[in-house]
């Protein structure tokens, strides 16, 4: 039983800090929301479809930067699904890079989309990271509560 | 995931409407979003289904499919939000579509609503948002 509480306030503490430090917001909750018995993994489901679906977008993203003449016209249609996308599962600081990406685009300033794709990317896979670790921790602990 | 993507059979019947059950077409390119959207919509007692273009669900139309309500995202590849919505009110098409997009622009919505929309929502969908389209669909069922 105290494994198990352990483990549960672990779960909390590294949900929590997930918020306060801006990685995720409301719209995560939304997710956990419609998580139920009869889908007792929707939230992971639903970030690993992110993830595998946003790859491509990524891709694309990269490829318009690449090329020249940049496409800033393509290149703002590619950055707003990803951030729709991004925004779905309440990635809070990919949405915000996304926004400053825009601004950019408008802009046609190439030098400033390109370095603020490497803060998305880097912000991107630092959310992933955090979540697989956060998904780890939340089957751990059902696992310890039905030992 | 199960993720179903129920077809329309091709003899015409109508699988969409079952009684007291409200049926809802979610239009959206990305698969993460239709996933969100369509538990989202089942969650409040919809039968839902999903469509990935604006074609996808012109062809459902054409086939024979009918919902009491349809979510049309705006920019999807292939036939967009506009083109479908246009289409679909071409074809006689009376049921309530609501346009469904995150774009701030004000002349953006507008054309979305001219092209036949019933209302136009900001994403994400939520029970708050969907809830009054609902009792108006009821309403008039």
């Amino acid at each position: 039983m105290d494994n198990t509480n352990q483990v549960r306030q672990q779960v909390a503490n590294m949900r929590r800090s997930l918020f306060d430090q801006g990685y995720l917001d409301d719209q995560f909750i939304q997710l956990e929301d419609l998580q139920d018995d009869a889908n007792p993994k929707f939230v992971e489901e639903v970030v690993t479809l992110y993830y595998n679906d946003s790859a491509r977008l990524i891709q694309n993203i990269e490829q318009a930067l690449f090329n020249r003449p940049i496409d800033f016209g393509k290149l703002d249609d590619y950055m707003h699904q990803f951030k729709g996308s991004s925004s779905s599962i309440g990635a809070k600081k990919v949405k915000i890079e996304c926004q400053q990406f825009r601004v950019y685009c408008i802009a046609g300033n190439a030098d400033g989309c390109s370095r603020t794709f490497q803060q998305i990317k880097q912000e991107y896979a630092c959310l992933r990271r955090k979540l697989q670790t956060y998904f780890q921790l939340v089957s751990q602990a059902g696992q310890a509560e039905s030992a | 995931m199960n993720v179903s993507e129920k077809t329309v059979r091709g003899d015409g019947t109508n699988n969409s409407a079952t009684r007291n059950r409200v049926s809802v077409l979610v239009v959206d390119d990305d698969p993460t979003i239709r996933t969100i959207h369509k538990a989202l919509l089942s969650s409040m007692g919809m039968e839902v289904e999903v469509a990935s273009d604006g074609q996808q669900a012109v062809n459902l139309h054409q086939m024979g499919a009918s919902y009491n309500l349809v979510f049309m995202d705006m920019d999807m590849p292939v036939m967009d939000g506009l083109q479908a919505t246009r289409k679909l009110r071409a074809m006689g098409i009376k049921t309530m579509i609501v346009g469904v997009t995150s774009r701030n622009f004000g002349s953006d919505i507008q054309d979305f609503l001219q092209a036949g929309l019933n209302y136009c929502i900001v994403k994400p969908l939520t029970i708050e948002k969907v809830t009054p389209l609902i009792g108006e669909v009821i309403r008039n069922m």
